[in-house]
């Protein structure tokens, strides 16, 4: 079989495209915005039914919306996204050819008949049974086996992505080592390996329940494995969103690392570390012991929430090295205020990353810490803080990223500019809200999932504080506006690429190249430098990050110690 | 010389740490330990502690037991045609409570300042212990039997809630739980 050796090089970035690499990336990432549309549209009736004042849906429609909801966002857009991201920080940016993209199709057709038939369960009525469908609360078989296929097909590509690598080094298509972007989807995808395996252990055999042949699956089992896939595919998004973060500021900025060492350890970190996370869900759960649970929660003495930390100092410290390369030296802060704001590659990447840490990682510590899980469990805390993690640090640097493929990768302008502009501000904002409000709520000890919380009609019913009903119908609000940015996002995204004034470049063709290799990079060859030349305030080569830093490590001692302190007031418990 | 390329220096390993990046690594490794070390501190010096006592058990022998100490302490019925039994448990004692598809079984009535060995099981789905507004919440699981010790500080009138989704009379799951003086 002939293999296809073609490749076109980007006009503007100098980025080289294989061919079959090029289609495959766009039709995995427009095949996961379909589902983001979907899941977005599903979003406006978990608002605006768990918004008491507006209490939209029956209850069955609600769980049946809240459970499509759950799996059409955290799984099937991000991951088929995640899956354009992977063959991008392969066979692109190694400039390489795609290894095996019929496999790469199969993997694509797979994950697809999976999604649709996961969601043809949800939609029967039959399997409202939210993402985590918990044993012994059953679905329709189809919903399983949804499911399966989809995660078959997901293991292939990543397994595509492993190939393209080692074709790109044995084909020498780069000098020296991977770029620090790829070295970060290599950790995306091993960890995926590890979750999609787990999601089969757990996922196949109650699939064979589901169909009768197993008459029994241990609920405490089934949450321990199924939250070693559940928990670890958010753990793919962080190396994978903390990936295009990198890739970002490199773009927009010519940032390099701070240093590769330390942003490449940061990432072994995780593939260490971040898969014990399981343990997070399981903190009040009866049968496993305070050993197991420390352990497993802190991410072996939360080593991989240093990892975090350290990517939260490097990335915006890359930037501000290229700033005041660039001039932006004044004070500790010109670099950033001279950042280009309107430009929603940069913007969406900031408010992600900003909003990541201080919303998401804070809160992720406080859940995952075993005692404070107690006031967190099961409440409205809990989509709180993965609205944080997963939305505004996910989706929205995936969004960013978009932004930046479509004049490269589609080849067309953005329809509207000045909406995009707007878009990261309205949506970002909007889900700052929302992950805030959510968590407040929460706090006061609202339950998730639950379609009624006046508990209307029951025989002994529970009468939630005021405050609780305001910060709800503030989420509400909120999650309107993120809705509306989120829409935008889909608007601007969707006409620019079908309908956007395409961008023509005289003498453009796909060219041959000469043995599967695409043109040899230039030897790049500058001495050994550290930032000697840009070092700012207290001897620190990024002093205004190195604050934003200190002031992020404040807020989140505070806000611990706040936790303890509520945590000493409620019943001994032993 | 970006993020997007190979690292200029083929010995990037090599390259010296930047003084930011170490002194933020020492900080952040430092505040790790502290997180860390907070939780077996808790266990030792801390009140609110899961002692993660639980026993497999059939449903059928969690019910016997259940209505053993029904029959021994009820002290009235509350909830109408219900009439579902209010127990006051000796302090100290062991008290059960089902959780099932949707209703909490009994009504516990206990005494403030004392402590009470509290049993949780699910009968059928799994089920989730949300005790307000102390704001307790604990995962209540079907075939384990999950044994809380519990000192209620203060009386008055408790809400449970369930917060583990179980089905479509998920948010019917709501009962009371009183501590007198």
């Amino acid at each position: 079989m002939a293999v296809n050796r073609m490749f076109r090089t980007c006009p503007t970035t100098g980025l080289v495209f294989h061919q079959p690499a090029e289609r495959l990336i766009i039709v995995n990432a427009v095949t996961g915005v379909v589902f983001l549309l979907l899941g977005g549209l599903l979003a406006i009736g978990v608002v605006l039914t768990r918004w008491p004042a507006v209490h939209w849906l029956a209850a069955d429609r609600f769980y049946q919306v809240l459970t499509a909801h759950g799996i059409d966002m955290l799984i099937f857009w991000i991951i088929f996204f995640e899956i354009a991201v992977l063959y991008f920080c392969s066979a692109v940016l190694l400039k390489s050819r795609l290894a095996t993209p019929r496999m790469a199709w199969t993997a694509y057709g797979m994950m697809l008949i999976g999604a649709l038939v996961n969601n043809y369960a949800v939609m029967r009525g039959d399997s409202s049974v939210m993402m985590t469908s918990y044993v012994p609360m059953s679905a329709h078989w189809s919903f399983y086996l949804g499911l399966i296929l989809f995660a078959v097909g997901a293991l292939i590509a990543c397994f595509v992505f492993f190939g393209t690598l080692v074709t790109a080094k044995s084909e020498r298509t780069y000098v020296g080592s991977v770029p620090l972007v790829t070295f970060g989807a290599i950790t995306a995808a091993i960890i995926a390996v590890f979750t999609i395996a787990s999601g089969a252990i757990i996922l196949i055999p109650t699939f064979l329940w589901s169909i009768g042949l197993i008459s029994h699956i241990d609920p405490l089992m089934y949450r321990t494995i199924w939250w070693a896939f559940g928990h670890s595919s958010q753990q793919i998004n962080v190396a994978a969103h903390i990936s295009v973060w990198y890739a970002i500021a490199a773009i927009v900025f010519g940032a390099k690392p701070l240093s590769e060492r330390v942003s490449r350890m940061a990432f072994l970190l995780y593939i260490f570390f971040l898969q014990l996370a399981s343990a997070h869900h399981l903190l009040v759960d009866p049968g496993l012991s305070s050993n197991w649970k420390i352990f497993n929660t802190s991410y072996a003495m939360y080593l991989a929430v240093l990892a975090s930390m350290v990517h939260g100092l490097t990335v915006p410290g890359a930037i501000e090295v290229a700033q005041r390369e660039k001039g932006y030296t004044h004070g500790l802060f010109e670099w950033l205020r001279k950042a280009p704001w309107g430009n929603p590659v940069f913007s969406g990447m900031f408010i992600s990353l900003i909003g990541f840490g201080f919303l998401g990682g804070i809160s992720g510590v406080m859940m995952g810490t075993e005692q404070l899980n107690l006031i967190i469990h099961n409440t409205l805390y809990v989509p709180g803080h993965f609205h944080a993690t997963v939305v505004i640090g996910t989706t929205l640097a995936f969004m960013a990223l978009t932004y930046f493929l479509i004049p490269v990768l589609f080849r067309r302008e953005i329809m509207f500019p000045t909406m995009a502009k707007w878009q990261p501000y309205v949506f970002g904002l909007g889900m700052y809200g929302v992950a805030l409000f959510l968590m407040a709520a929460g706090t006061l000890g609202v339950p998730r999932r639950d379609w009624d919380i006046t508990f209307a009609g029951n025989t002994f019913p529970y009468e939630f504080p005021g405050a609780a009903f305001l910060m709800l119908g503030l989420a509400g609000i909120t999650g309107l506006i993120a809705i509306t940015g989120g829409g935008m996002y889909l608007l601007n995204t969707v006409g620019s690429v079908f309908l956007g004034r395409k961008i023509v470049t005289p003498g453009f063709a796909h060219v041959r190249a000469a043995a599967g290799v695409a043109p040899a990079p230039k030897p790049v060859s500058t001495a050994i430098t550290g930032h000697g030349s840009s070092v700012g305030a207290w001897g620190l080569v990024a002093p205004g990050t190195f604050s934003l830093a200190m002031v992020f490590l404040a807020s989140f001692v505070l806000y611990y110690f706040i936790n303890w302190k509520y945590l000493a007031t409620v019943w001994p418990l032993k | 010389m970006s993020a997007i390329l190979p690292p200029a220096e083929r010995l990037w390993w090599k390259q010296p740490l930047d003084r930011a990046e170490l002194l933020w690594i020492l900080i952040a490794l430092a505040w790790c330990m502290v997180l860390f070390f907070m939780m077996p501190y808790w266990h030792l010096y801390g009140k609110q502690n899961l002692a993660n006592e639980a026993y497999r058990m059939s449903p059928e022998r969690y019910s016997a037991l259940t209505a053993e100490m029904v029959d021994k302490y009820k002290v009235r019925e509350e909830g109408g045609d219900l009439k579902v039994p209010v127990v006051h448990p000796p302090a100290g004692g062991d008290a059960y409570l089902i959780a099932r598809l949707w209703s909490w079984y009994p009504i516990l009535e206990l005494e403030a300042g004392k402590s009470y060995r509290i049993h949780l099981m699910a009968m059928d789905y799994q089920h989730g212990f949300s005790l307000q507004p102390e704001n307790i919440n604990i995962q209540v699981l079907p075939g384990y039997d999950h044994v809380i010790t519990v000192t209620p500080t203060h009386a008055g009138t408790y809400g449970i809630v369930c917060n583990e989704y179980c089905g479509i009379g998920h948010s019917t799951m709501t009962s009371k739980l009183y501590v007198v003086k």
